[in-house]
Order: structure tokens, then sequence, then C-alpha cells
């Protein structure tokens, strides 16, 4: 570890004490006093949730019909920001599971706000199949309950599939954050100054009292989730994939794309880690805890799954060519010069393009710029999703059925109001609940000798 | 009213009006509200979610002023239409009523003002589907589009319900007190100072009652104003032989057929007869079967030249040269050397005509000049082919008149005229440019106008009275070849509207006359044996014209070519081929039905050729001002390959703003730039506009890109090689991971003869009737949200300027391995034990995932709510509902169902009576209305069955086998007849 430091900035700058960081940490939530700023931003965000109940509210009373899709493209806005949310929640899963299994150090002050993203991006990706279903209000037809409406679900569909690829990453993603929480909301029950918030982090604790008992249970059942958790991140993007490769569309119909989508998962995840984390270590001055090497590695982990999207662009491409497939060379083709290309290049130019910058260094040590290229790329992500969503049914196998969606206000209102949603989602965790893991900070620091 | 008085926010309560109304007694009403028939109370659900709905800003936007296209007033409506009555169960049942079985009743629909004979279906008492009449010669059991729509213009909300008096409700009794004072004046003046204005008609009864009535008051002036009048075959037959005859056609017995600006299978009287006989002469399904061969020349692009074996698309003025050079050539002498066609084609076409001697045809568009009509006798006549394939008649439509509408305004401005009935017509929106009908109508003491709208006539008129529909009335009506049938009503008229006929009998102070005896009587020769036969066949027998033979002309008659091919743009004027001259305008089935060669809805489009448009650098939408003698218009522009350069084709039919759902269309209105009734303008100039504007159309792509799609040859080619289809097609899989189904019943199946199909759309809008098919409005058809289950697709090859055009049907295919199927995680579409891939539609929650997996896009989704669940909201428009097809909610997928409806209904049939159900027993909406016979349904399982004739013939192929989707639905590939001598542009260019 010490050779990792010596290469790069620390994982942990300066030296600290245990009452010192659960100290800052938990004054975040207790004293309550967060910067005026935090405010504003969290009252833009709730405009945004206003807008997205309101979008919400009138998709579902007016129908489908109001937003972009026709037939052929009877799939839009709600699919894309579907997989994108979905991807965006693979960051947090890898960074908690994933790199706690491979016992790496640096996760430690990010991971939590990685958990809390995950869960958030999971709860708004949710929502998107339900919004987009025609009848919404029948979305637990899905669920194989026995009930006397006498029908069961259709195996063979991918949607089945995805809804409890879904609903296990949901559930997994759920208890993963909350048992990493346990420690920590016991240090908040026994920081709490007033009694409504001790009850409060009290009855979350569920008497965690730090016994060795406690902490060897803890490490057991914290490990066996990270495991359990870990295929998670292969699998449901996966299936979220199959939704696309098991039609046969051209343009759906392919398979590098469960790869090819876990990839595009990992590289707008933290991309989306990193969106969240440069502002947040500056608003509340923790630049010591989250350091530029937290940035640099989210930032080298995006060139690196970024690297696999673009093979994944150029297979799909090599493979409509080298298929002999016509349907879908004229697919790809369209694509690119046809209705929908301007969306493509931009695609291209972001996820392929501004990506290699992260080649450098010092741009990625450079926060501003770092900041800026990890909005590109949720941008570019999302378009990714959308090019991917319309273009193959716009151009599919009947040129007399060819035809474009349109995009509607109420695309764009729920695609702001659930970005919205979740940062105000986001504001709300960092205010109720430690957005830096207390008790892993405390370990990192007394293993990287940094103790006072 | 209608629906736009649902813009008034709250309106207010009445009181006064509301103590007068409810003092008459006799009516139940549940709140001030309900019976003063407020916004709030009339405005209900929007959906599941009524509470929030309301609360959105949605202005009652068009698809919903489309859904309740003047549902608002039904209240007062239906209170107006009858008293109430108390209703109890039969006690005994009247015999052929059995509820929830269909009774069938043949009556006749009249288009253009001829009869073609239908069979309609009631459902207790509710017209709900109009079939085509097997006996009826210009029927042969196949209807057009606009037939179809017989029931939904019946059920209209926006019909006129009242006798109005200056523009104010008034009874009947208080036009009849009227109409008394103008029979007694009238008596006294002879009819001094009186006109009556008709429409187009054939009925035998109304010519008697015009008779009598010119009996009665020998000064009375008659006058007919039809703007799709087509005079010129009349002229030309007066002057080669002293009489107007209008010439029928023999299809069946032509093997070469030149149509000279003749769209026999899309437009006239005899055009389903016409398609029936062409297509049975075109029908291959071995090498040895022989095919007749179509040449076209036109001046617009019709459905008749995308089915001819050879296309020459010239300018309008060049028809006439076109039909004097073959009158000339075949009369032995030099064609003209200023021939606007290529003088091989020309050849090849006269060796042709001449090789099939007598049993070729030569046919003159209806609206081309009585030179070119005269030509085409002579012709015809040279050819022997007159008593053969052509036929003269007397015109089934000849009723001695004073004049047309131009005449009439001319008595009107002189002062001779000050009183004038019109019955049925809609001068004000018809009349010509440059006529002043308003002026005249305006200066007029009285006008009566009889219709069935309150349209721009009857707002001008003193006194309107409101038409029975031909749904409702007793009538009769003559078809093209002369046949007289009876028009018999399904249903008591809604808004006690009464036919031409009672009007007509009114002024000869008939006033109570009952509408069925003033026919009957016209009819007395016939017993009542006999009468009811007539009644039950449809046709009245024996009742066809005679031909009259003739001699053959010497010359033409003195006839000269009558256009100048001058400078400057042609214009060349159609009626719409749905809504004819706009009187169907309210129809929203019509309106949104694509026009077959455009597939624009919604509107029309000033057409233009690609090399037209790249001179004048116009785009698709782009609006142009078209000027012509002094009048002007601005009309969107539309590309249409195969249009004739430096021609511009105009319809008739939009731009009313009469009518709630006519207004909600686009388009300009045509007659602004027509002079008289002229078919053809010289001398026009286009101006591109800076603006564009939407048309709106439901295909984007016109090319197959070079995909097998619709896989075509030439009869040669197929004789060399039946199995065309299969060569150069992408290999068709055979294995899949999926079992088998298994079909120990029936295995449904179409065929589809793309040989056969004509595009005229027929199919589109009986399947709209046949299975509740919401129409829903411009802006979601510009969306793609149209719900058509069936369409026709239109593809173009070759060259932009003589491409070849092709039509393809696409309904459902019913997968064997249906990919749709596989894909619901509801299991919303399976399969059912006779092959079909059904549709659950309460089990589907509108995952759409089958639709993107389905490679024909023949699904299609209730993006929002297109019908009107709500029975507070619920206008007459309702009753054209088929009960036998569930009404679609929002949220769900919906397609085509092969009409399970009716195989349902025939299993049980069949089970009833312990038998098997027999071939042909089933027939398909689509398939039932075709005229050209292109559809075959039936079960593969029977070894005998016609579908499987037709799949076993050598140019069956699936669409898009390659993937191993295994349609039901299978085409056959389209054959044509060109002659070999004629290289044909885009023969190259095969899928």
């Amino acid at each position: 570890m010490a050779e990792a430091s010596a290469n790069g900035p620390a994982v942990l700058r300066g030296r600290h004490d245990f009452p010192e960081i659960s100290g800052r940490i938990g004054s975040i939530v207790l004293d309550g006093r967060l910067p005026r700023h935090f405010w504003t931003a969290f009252f833009l965000c709730f405009l945004l949730v206003l807008l997205f109940l309101y979008s919400i509210t009138y998709l579902i009373s007016v129908g489908v019909g109001a937003y972009g899709i026709d037939i052929p493209v009877a799939w839009g806005t709600m699919i894309s920001n579907f997989v994108w949310w979905i991807g965006i929640g693979h960051a947090g899963t890898l960074i908690s599971a994933v790199l706690l299994l491979l016992r790496q150090p640096w996760r430690a002050s990010i991971n939590r706000f990685a958990e809390a993203m995950t869960l958030f991006a999971v709860a708004m990706a949710g929502l998107f199949p339900i919004l987009h279903l025609g009848r919404p209000w029948f979305f637990y037809w899905l669920l194989p309950l026995p009930n006397v409406h006498m029908h069961w679900p259709q195996w063979r569909s991918p949607l089945v599939w995805d809804f409890a690829a879904i609903a296990t990453y949901a559930t997994v993603s759920l208890l993963f954050w909350y048992m990493g929480l346990l420690p920590d909301l016991a240090v908040l029950r026994d920081r709490a100054r007033s009694r409504p918030a001790q009850l409060f982090y009290g009855i979350l604790a569920l008497g965690w009292r730090g016994s060795a008992y406690h902490w060897a249970r803890y490490q057991v059942v914290y490990f066996l989730l990270a495991a359990l958790a870990t295929p998670l991140v292969v699998s449901v993007h996966s299936i979220v994939s199959l939704d696309f490769t098991f039609a046969i569309t051209p343009g759906y119909h392919s398979t590098i794309f469960p790869p090819y989508f876990v990839a595009g998962a990992l590289l707008s995840g933290f991309a989306m880690v990193l969106t969240i984390a440069i502002p947040l270590r500056w608003a509340f001055s923790v630049k010591d805890l989250i350091t530029v090497r937290h940035m640099e590695n989210a930032a080298k982990l995006m060139i690196a799954a970024g690297m696999i999207v673009v093979y994944g662009y150029v297979s799909e491409a090599f493979f409509a060519w080298y298929s002999g497939e016509s349907y879908e060379r004229a697919m790809m083709v369209q694509r690119a010069i046809g209705p929908y290309a301007p969306l493509f290049w931009t695609m291209l130019s972001l996820n392929c393009g501004l990506l290699q910058l992260l080649w450098f260094r010092r741009i990625r040590r450079n926060m501003p710029l770092l900041f800026v290229i990890a909005i590109a790329i949720n941008v570019g992500m999302w378009i990714e999703r959308y090019v991917i969503v319309v273009t193959a049914p716009s151009r599919d196998y009947l040129p007399s059925a060819w035809g474009e969606q349109s995009l509607t206000w109420l695309d764009f209102g729920i695609l702001f109001g659930s970005i919205g949603t979740f940062f105000a989602l986001v504001f709300l965790f960092i205010r109720i609940l430690p957005a830096i893991t207390i008790f892993e900070v405390e370990e990192l620091a007394e293993e990287e000798g940094k103790l006072r | 009213m209608s629906a736009i008085a649902d813009n008034r926010p709250g309106s207010a309560i009445d009181i006064a009006a509301l103590r007068k109304r409810l003092a008459k007694g006799g009516e139940t009403w549940r709140s001030l509200d309900e019976v003063a028939g407020t916004a709030e109370f009339r405005r209900f659900v929007e959906a599941e979610f009524p509470a929030i709905a309301e609360r959105l800003p949605v202005k009652p936007n068009r698809r919903t002023l489309l859904k309740l296209m003047g549902a608002s007033l039904s209240l007062a409506g239906l209170a107006a239409c009858s008293r109430a009555e108390s209703i109890v169960p039969y006690v005994s049942q009247p015999e052929i009523l059995v509820p929830g079985k269909p009774v069938y009743y043949a009556t006749t629909l009249s288009s253009d003002g001829f009869g073609v004979g239908a069979i309609v279906e009631s459902h207790e008492g509710r017209p709900t589907k109009v079939e085509g009449n097997p006996d009826h010669p210009a029927s042969r059991g196949a209807t057009d589009a606009v037939m179809q729509a017989a029931v939904l213009t019946l059920f209209d909300p926006d019909r006129s319900r009242t006798p109005l008096k200056d523009g104010e409700p008034a009874s009947y009794g208080d036009f009849l007190k009227d109409m008394a004072a103008l029979v007694s004046r009238w008596t006294a003046s002879q009819g001094q100072g009186g006109a009556l204005l008709l429409d187009a008609s054939t009925s035998p009864t109304l010519a008697a009652q015009i008779d009598t009535l010119r009996a009665r008051y020998p000064r009375l002036k008659i006058y007919r104003h039809d703007p799709l009048t087509t005079p010129a075959a009349g002229e030309a037959s007066r002057a080669l032989y002293g009489s107007a005859l209008t010439p029928i056609h023999h299809l069946d017995r032509a093997e070469v057929i030149f149509s000279l600006d003749a769209d026999f299978l899309g437009e006239g009287p005899g055009r389903l007869a016409y398609a029936r006989d062409f297509a049975a002469r075109r029908r291959v399904r071995n090498p040895s079967d022989r095919m007749s061969r179509l040449y076209a020349v036109e001046s617009t692009p019709t459905i008749t030249g995308a089915a001819a074996d050879h296309r020459l698309a010239i300018r309008p003025s060049a028809i006439e040269t076109v039909a004097g050079g073959l009158n000339a050539a075949l009369g032995g002498q030099a064609g003209a050397s200023d021939s606007p066609i290529d003088q091989v084609w020309m050849a090849a076409l006269l060796e042709d005509l001449k090789t099939a001697g007598r049993n070729a045809l030569v046919i003159a568009g209806p609206q081309q000049s009585a030179f070119v009509h005269a030509a085409t006798l002579a012709a015809n006549a040279k050819l022997g082919a007159l008593g053969n394939t052509v036929e003269l008649i007397e015109p089934p439509d000849a009723l001695q008149v004073d004049g047309d509408l131009g005449a009439l305004c001319e008595t009107i401005g002189d002062g001779v005229i000050d009183t004038v009935v019109a019955l049925s017509a809609n001068p004000l929106y018809t009349a010509p440019a440059g006529l002043d009908a308003h002026k005249a109508f305006s200066s007029l003491k009285l006008l009566v106008h009889h219709g069935l709208y309150r349209d721009e006539t009857a707002f001008l008129a003193h006194w309107h009275v409101p038409a029975a529909h031909e749904l409702e009335s007793w009538g009769d009506i003559r078809a093209h070849d002369g046949t007289t049938s009876l028009v018999q009503p399904l249903i008591k008229p809604l808004y006690d509207g009464k036919t031409v006929h009672e009007l007509l009998a009114v002024l000869s102070s008939r006033f109570e006359a009952d509408p069925l005896s003033l026919v009957r009587q016209h009819w007395a020769a016939l017993d009542d044996d006999a009468w009811k036969k007539a009644l039950r066949g449809g046709i009245v027998p024996n009742t066809a014209a005679k031909p009259v033979s003739v001699s053959v002309p010497p010359d033409l008659g003195g006839l000269r070519p009558a256009a100048k091919a001058g400078n400057g743009i042609e214009i060349r004027f159609v009626a719409d081929p749905w809504l004819r001259d706009g009187r169907l305008a309210n129809a929203s089935w019509l309106q949104e039905l694509p026009r077959p060669l455009t597939k624009i809805v919604w509107g029309n489009a000033a057409l233009i050729s690609p090399a037209t448009a790249e001179r004048l650098k116009i785009d698709n939408g782009k609006i142009i001002n078209v000027a012509v003698n002094g009048a002007e218009v601005d009309a969107p522009a539309w590309i249409v390959p195969g249009h004739p350069g430096e021609t511009v084709t105009l319809s008739f039919g939009f731009g009313r703003k009469v009518g709630s759902v006519a207004a909600l269309s686009e388009g300009y209105d045509g007659f602004h730039l027509r002079h008289g009734s002229e078919w053809f303008a010289a001398g026009a100039a286009i101006t591109p506009r800076e603006n564009s504007v939407r048309v709106i159309t439901t295909q984007h792509h016109q090319a197959m890109e070079r995909r097998a799609i619709v896989r075509h040859a030439a009869l040669d080619a197929f004789r060399q090689n039946p199995d065309f289809v299969r060569k150069d097609a992408p290999p068709s899989p055979k294995e899949s991971l999926n079992p088998d189904w298994r079909y120990d019943q029936e295995a449904w199946a179409m065929a589809i003869d793309l040989s056969a199909c004509i595009g005229c759309t027929a199919c589109v809008s009986a399947c709209q009737a046949e299975n509740n098919i919401a129409p829903v409005g411009p802006e979601e058809c510009e969306r793609g949200h149209e719900m058509h289950w069936l369409r026709v697709d239109r593809y173009y090859a070759g060259p932009v300027d003589a491409p070849e055009t092709f039509f393809q049907p696409v309904p459902c295919m019913h997968c064997e391995k249906a990919p749709c199927e596989v894909v619901c995680p509801v299991n919303a579409t399976v399969h059912t034990h006779d092959g079909l891939n059904a549709q659950v539609y309460n089990r589907c929650i509108g995952t759409r995932y089958c639709s993107q997996n389905c490679p024909y896009k023949v699904r299609r989704f209730n993006f929002l709510d297109h019908q009107s669940f709500d029975k507070d909201e619920a206008g007459p428009e309702q009753g054209v509902h088929n009960p036998n097809v569930s009404v679609r909610s929002r949220g769900v997928m919906e397609k085509c169902t092969y009409c399970v409806q009716r195989i349902s209904a025939k299993r049980i049939q069949a089970q009833i009576e312990n038998r098997d159900i027999a071939d042909g027993e089933v027939v398909t909406a689509c398939q039932q209305a075709c005229p050209t016979h292109a559809i075959t349904f039936g079960d593969l399982n029977r070894k005998d069955a016609n579908v499987v004739r037709e799949k076993s013939a050598p140019q069956n192929y699936a669409l898009l086998e390659e993937l191993n989707t295994r349609p039901r639905t299978t085409y056959l590939g389209r054959i044509s007849n060109p002659n070999g001598k004629l290289a044909r542009p885009g023969e190259a260019t095969d899928g």
C-alpha cells in the first residue's frame, strides 16, 4: 500500500484520530448545519421532484401516447432512462462489493455514497419499466402471483427475467447498504444529543453494540452479501441487455450486448460517482478523506470500462457487416447517416472521443476538468441508450413501416425530473445518514498508520 | 354546437330556458347540470383517473374533439329525436329478431348518384356494417372504402337534427305551413320565379316526381348541380349518334386495354365491377394461364396506372393528341409526328390492339373532353370492340334539366328566380371560382335547403330541413349499367330527416306523404311479391339498360380537340377518392384512410412531379401558390413519382370548416381554382411560398431498399421460371427451437394475390368498420399513432418519372413461430388452437415488446384513450360499433385477428349443426370487401380449401420468410404482362 501511495496521492491525507473522524462525519448529520448552497441545490432538485411528480401524474392519467413513442418505435425514453439509471447503479455495487472482496482499501471513503447512489439509481430505474407500461397500474401482473386472474408470467419473455433481476438487485443493494450502515448508525445514535435523533438512529442501528461477536458476524454477513452482490454487477445489466438481444429486430439482436452493456454501466456509474464526489468533497471539506486518489482511480476505471464500450461499438458495426445480414447492415448504415445520425455521432464523440482525455494523469487530477468529462460521459451514455432503443425499430425489416419517434416535453420532464429526484435523495441521504463510512475510514486510518 | 361547446368553462345554467323546457314534461332528469347539459356534466371521465385527468391543462384538443365529436349535444339531441318510450321486453319475440344475432338487409348506397348494391348488417335494429350485394351488378359482392363509412355517417353526431328557420330551430309543421304558402303561390303563378336545385341522382322515382312537378308548375325551373359531373361522354355520343349515350365496359372480355386517362379501377360508378372483371382476366396460377394487358396514358397518377403493364404520364392537354393519333393510326393514317408519346410505345400498343381486335378495349377517362370520347368510340368501332367490350347505353342519370349552377346563378342575377329549393346539394361549398353563388343565393326571397348537415348552404338558407340518411330512406337508384335497385331503410330516421322524395311530394302539395308509399307508388307495376323480392334481393330484375346498337361514325362528329397546350403549368382536378366533392368530409374513417398512392390522411396536397419540384426547388409540404385565370389557392406541395411534369393535381373535398371532424382536417379547397365544371386547366402558374406546412402521411419510405418484399415478374419470366419468387430470395430456415403446434381442428390462413390487388384500400376501410378501430385524428396520425390493423403498403421501383408502383396489403401474418408471442411477459398474445395469433386485450399491460419484435410492424397500440367508455359522454357515434368486437381501452396492444368474431360465429353455427366449417364459410372483412378477390381465407387443414389451392401456386411466398416466422398470411407474387417489345423501366430493379 505504501508503494501505491508513493506513486500517487494518498487515499487518506493528514493524520486523524477516531473521535475526530466520527465527529467530523457524524456532525454533518447530527448538527444539521449545512452550508447554504446545500439547501439551494436541494431546493432546485426539489423543483425537479415536483416536475417529476407532475410528469408522472400526467403520464399515467393521459397515457403513454403523451410522450414521443409511436409505431414502429414503441419503446422510447422510458426504456433508455431505465437502462441508463440501472447502469449508474453499477459503480456503487462494484465499489462496495467487488473492491471489498479484492481488498482495495481506497474504496472505504467513497463506498457509502456510492452504495447510496446505487440504491437511488435503482429506485429511479425501477420506476421506468412501470412508467413505460401502457397500463402501469397492472405492473404486478409480471409477478408470479397465484391470483384470480388465472394467468402466470410467460417465462420466455426477458421482461420477466428483467423484473426478477431488478428486484433482486434492488433487494441485495438495499441489504448490503443497510448492513454497512449499522455500525455507523450506532455511532450516530451514541453521538446524538437530541432524543428524537437517538431514537431514530437507535432503532435503525438494531441494537448494535460493537461487541466482538457483532463485528465477527458483521464481517461474515457483509462479505457474504458482497459475494452475492458481485455476480449481480454482471447479471443485472446482462439481463437488461437481453431485453434487446432476445428480439429479432436488427440492431437489437446482438450477442455483444451483455458485456457491452455491463461495461457501459460501469462507465456511466463511475462517471456518476465523480459527478457526485467532486462537488461533495469540495462542499463538505472532506478533501482529506476523499482524495484525488479516489477520483483518479475512478477515472481509470472509467477509461477501462469505456474502452470495452468502444470495443462494443466497433464489434457491433463489424459484425453487422461481417454477418452479411442485409437488414443488420442497413440498420447500421441508417444509424450512422439516418435521422438519428446527429445523436449517434454525439454519442461517439463523447463516449469514445472525449473519454480518451482520461489517459492523461494531469487531466485525471484536474477536478473541474474531470467533473466536466464525467458529466459529458453521463450525457453520452444516455444518448447511447436512446440510440440503441430507437434506431433499431425505426429502421427494421419493412421500409414501409420505417418511422421515427419524437421527443415531447414529457420525455424531458420525466428524465430531468428523475435526475432531480435522484439528487434530492442524495441530498437527503447526506443530511440524514453518514455519507462517508465512519468505521471504515477509522479502520483505514489505523491500517495506513495515520492515527494521531 | 358539438364539441366546441365543451370549451366553455362551466357554462352557466339558463334557469328560464330550463323551466320552459321542463314544463313540457315527459323528461326525467337527475340534476340541473344534466338537464341543462352543462360542460361539467358532459365532460366526465378521461380515463381510469378521472379526477386527475380533469385537472390537467389538456384543452379539449383535436383528439378529444374527435372522440367527443358532438356527443355533447346528445342529451338535447336525443330528446329531440323521439319521445321517451317505456321499454319492456318482448312478450312475443318478432320472428326474425333474435337478440345477439345480426340481421342482413339488402339496400343500395349512392356513389356520386349511382347505386351500388349493399347488404347491411343490423344488430338489434342498429346498422353496423356494409357489405356488397353479390347480385348487384355494380357491387358483385364487393364494397369500396367509401361505402363502408355509410354506417359512420348515419351515426354522425354532427348531422342536422331539426328543421331550422333562419337558423333557429323550428318544427316541421312550421316548415309545412311555409311550404303550403309556397305551393299556393306557385300554383297561382305556375311556378314562376321558382327553381329546384338537384344533386346528382339516378332515381326513377325522383325523375317521375320532377316530371309531375313540371306538369304542375310549367314555369318551374329545374337545375342540377353535380360538381363531379362528367358530361363529355354524352356530348360525344350526341355529336356522333345524335343521342346521349354512356359506355359500359366489359373488361372480362378484353384482352388488351388502353386507358386514356381513365381511372376505371378507382373512379366511376362501375369501378367495383370493372375491377372484378379486370382482375379475373389477370389471375395466373399456372404457366399456361393467360392474362390481359393494360396500357395506360394518364395525366395524374391513379391506381389504374399503378396496375398497368405499361404506363405513361403525360400532361392533360396531350391526351387529346394521343386519342386523335390512336384513332388516326387505327384508320390507317400515319400517326401525327407531334405525338407526346414514344412512337415505339405507340406502335407496340397499336399492334397489340389490332391483334386483339374485337377483344381490345380503349377507355376514355370520363373527365376527358368530348373529342377524346369520340375518338375512343371511333377507335373501338374500328377495332370491332363496340358491342363486345364496349356497349353504349342510355345514361342512367339522364334527367331533363334547365341548366347547372352557373345558369341558376345567372337567372337569379337577372331577377327571374326568387325562390330556390336545394335538395341535397351544397352549392355554396362546391361552386366554381368566378361564380358568386353566395351573392346570388343571398338575394333570394326564399332558399330552402335539404341536407344531411347544416352545411355552408344551410347557413344561408331560410329553411333548412334535415335529410334522411340513405340508411334511413326509402328510395330507388340505378347502377352504372342502368339496373334499378331499391333503397330500403335499416333504421327509422334518427332525427326525423326527410327523404328527397318527401320534399318533392311536399312541393306537389302532398304534405303527409309516407316515404315508402312515394317509392312504392312509382313501382306500382310490381306486385307485392315482386316488390318483396326486389327488396330482398336488392335489385329490380330486368331493369338493366339495353345496349343501343349504333352505326360506326363516319367521322368524329365534327368534334375537335378542345385543349390548347398553353405555356405554363397545367392543372388536373380530381375528386378526393374518399371525400368526393367534400360531402363526406365529416366521416373520420375516410379522413383517416390513406389515399391509395400518396398515403396522405387528414388533408390534401397539390401533387407535382419530381422534375417540376426540382425545377422550382419545392420540397414536400412547401406551400405553393397555384394561380390560374385570376383565381389562386395556396396548397402544400407533394411530390409524387410518376406524376406528369409541369402539371399539378388538385383535389376537391377539403378546406371545409363546417362539421367538427371536417374542421380538424387540413388542406385546401380545390373548388377555389375551378371554373365551371372543368377538370383541366392550362396556363397556370406555381409560385413557391416561403413557408411549409405538415402533410400527414402514413408511409414515409417508398422504396423497397433491395429487399424481396413485393416479389414480381413479367408473365414471360413467370412462364420460364414459375418459381421466380424463390429466385435470389434469401434462404428460409426450417429448424426451430420451439416445438411445432398441432392443429386438430382448423388451421386458418390467408393468401393475398399481389397481382390482383389494385391498392383501392377498401379492405382497410372494411377492417376499420368491422373491428371497431378508432380513428385517432390528425395530430395522432402525424405522430404515427394511427390504428389501422391492415395497411396497404405502396412501393415504387425504377425511375422517379416513370416508376412501377406496387401495393401490398399487410395484415397480421399470424406467424407460426410468432416473435411477438415469446416476448410478452404476461401471456397477452398467444397462439390459439386454430393457429391464430390472438391478442388478449384485458391481459395486456402494454409493454409493447410484441410490437418491437414484430418484423412486419402490424401491431397497433392504444397510445391514448381513443374510445369513449363513458356512458354520459357517449353520443350516437357509439351506435356504429360492432357488438361482437371488444372496444379497446388505452394502454393495450391490438392487431388483426383474422376477424376472429366471424370465425367464432361460424364455428358456433357449425357446431349447432354438428358439421365442420365449410370452406369459404368464414369470410374476413377485408376479403369480403375486396373488389378483385385478392384475398383468400380458409382452413389449411382442408385439402380442398381455396386457400390451400392459392398457396400451392408457384408464386406463393411468405414475407420475410428468412426470419423463420412462418407466416400464415402469404403472398402471391405480382405478375404483370408487359409487351416484350417494350423495355420496361425498373424491370431490372427486382427486390
